[in-house]
């Protein structure tokens, strides 16, 4: 294709080199650095390590890169075997949640020229949930939680058509629908630290979706589960899952609205 | 994980579900006795230290005993006493249950609030109802000037 245009006289040199130039200088303007940053990743493989241990990888990157991209180009590139759960890589599948510089975030979030790149960017594994290896969790507590509250619509009707719904009984609900189960919120969650058996926000975020749905027809049930000792009463609001949310749910609002539903009823 | 154990024990929590639960009155007490407590503490300290005259040089043995001989304030303080030992046990049992994660431990601890908040209340509530400034049959020398004046 390129060879085809020079072989081809051009109508007018002049035009032809002018564009040559404007192309050249949006190039030189344009064109990324690439810096190298330091990550420190605790790395953990049952079969060999007691104990976790930090590893530090230097990387070239750039700035639109995220930090996902650095732990792929270290996987592909240094170290195949760190191993790490990711699938859609745009902030959608809920996969790579990790703990990064300390705070709860989706690797596939997380632009690299957001960092201090001066100093390593720390990055390891979700808290709370049992570490399988390097940055896998095991999602099964999580998993067990979000069932029990009956994550799906229940309805007496038959669906013989659809169950329509105001603009303003879909809005009641509609931040929560948003969550796409990644744990960051659960994981971020000091009460749920103490021992995993706190239902943790995600869970009652889930449910707070369907109690304030006005098609569904068991909120009651939902509220009956979450008023256990291990329910929403142990929320101490500290907002560690409204920060951490990647899909920006106001998390503790959600949880604060169930605790108001079960002292007045269902507004929906 | 999914293919390798696919009859999950599911759910988790349901079968250690037992006994009466009263986290719900427990978070809505916390919210009640703490506005009734902000009332009662500073109308307590407003008397004690703004409304005597004298402020706080002027309360003596014989002022609490005087207060103790109201009713009013034996019920102000009783008042005051349930519910600030309760509102402050459960809220140590929060913070044992968040941050303890030994759960011996946390058995001892738990146990430990509930005694000594026990204890408080108990002792507390028989003090106000039945302080005698001049107990009959005590020496002199142990009681207040005033009570020589009975």
């Amino acid at each position: 294709m390129t060879e085809a245009t020079k072989e081809t006289p051009a109508p007018n040199a002049e035009i032809e080199e002018e564009i040559e130039t404007v192309v050249e200088i949006d190039e030189a303007e344009e064109a990324p650095q690439s810096f190298t940053v330091t990550l420190n990743i605790r790395r953990y493989d049952p079969e060999v390590d007691d104990e976790p241990r930090w590893v530090d990888y230097d990387v070239e990157m750039y700035p639109t890169e995220r930090i996902l991209d650095a732990l792929h180009r270290i996987k592909w590139e240094q170290d195949p075997t760190l191993a790490f759960r990711r699938s859609c890589a745009h902030g959608i599948c809920g996969s790579d949640a990790m703990r990064i510089n300390g705070r709860n975030r989706l690797a596939c979030k997380a632009l690299v020229k957001d960092f201090d790149i001066s100093r390593p960017v720390y990055v390891e594994a979700i808290k709370g949930l049992p570490l399988e290896k390097d940055l896998i969790v095991d999602m099964e507590p999580f998993f067990d939680s979000y069932r029990e509250i009956q994550p799906f619509l229940q309805a007496s009707s038959k669906p013989e058509r659809e169950r329509h719904q105001t603009i303003e009984q879909r809005a009641r609900f509609d931040d929560t629908t948003k969550c796409i189960l990644c744990a960051a919120c659960t994981t971020s969650c000091p009460v749920f630290w103490t021992d995993g058996q706190y239902f943790g926000p995600a869970a009652i975020v889930n449910a707070h979706r369907f109690i304030f749905d006005s098609r569904d027809e068991a909120s009651q049930v939902r509220l009956d589960i979450l008023n256990d000792r291990e329910g929403v009463w142990r929320c101490r609001t500290t907002f560690n899952c409204t920060d951490a949310c990647p899909r920006g749910i106001e998390v503790t609002k959600a949880i604060a609205e169930v605790k108001q539903a079960m002292m007045r009823g269902v507004k929906l | 994980m999914t293919i390798d154990n696919p009859n999950y024990a599911y759910p988790a929590r349901s079968t250690k579900r037992r006994g009466i639960n009263l986290e719900k009155a427990g978070w809505i007490f916390m919210r009640v006795s703490g506005v009734v407590l902000i009332v009662l503490i500073f109308g307590h300290l407003f008397y004690n230290l703004m409304w005597t005259p004298g402020g706080i040089q002027a309360i003596d043995f014989g002022f609490v005993g005087g207060k103790f001989a109201n009713p009013f304030w034996q019920w102000y303080d009783v008042i005051m006493l349930w519910l600030a030992i309760i509102h402050g046990s459960n809220g140590v049992r929060t913070i044992v249950n968040d941050y303890v994660h030994n759960k011996t431990v946390r058995g001892v601890l738990l146990w430990a609030i509930l005694l000594a908040g026990a204890v408080l209340i108990v002792l507390g509530t028989l003090i106000t109802f039945t302080f005698d400034p001049c107990p009959t049959g005590a020496s002199a020398e142990l009681l207040p000037s005033f009570c020589a004046d009975l």
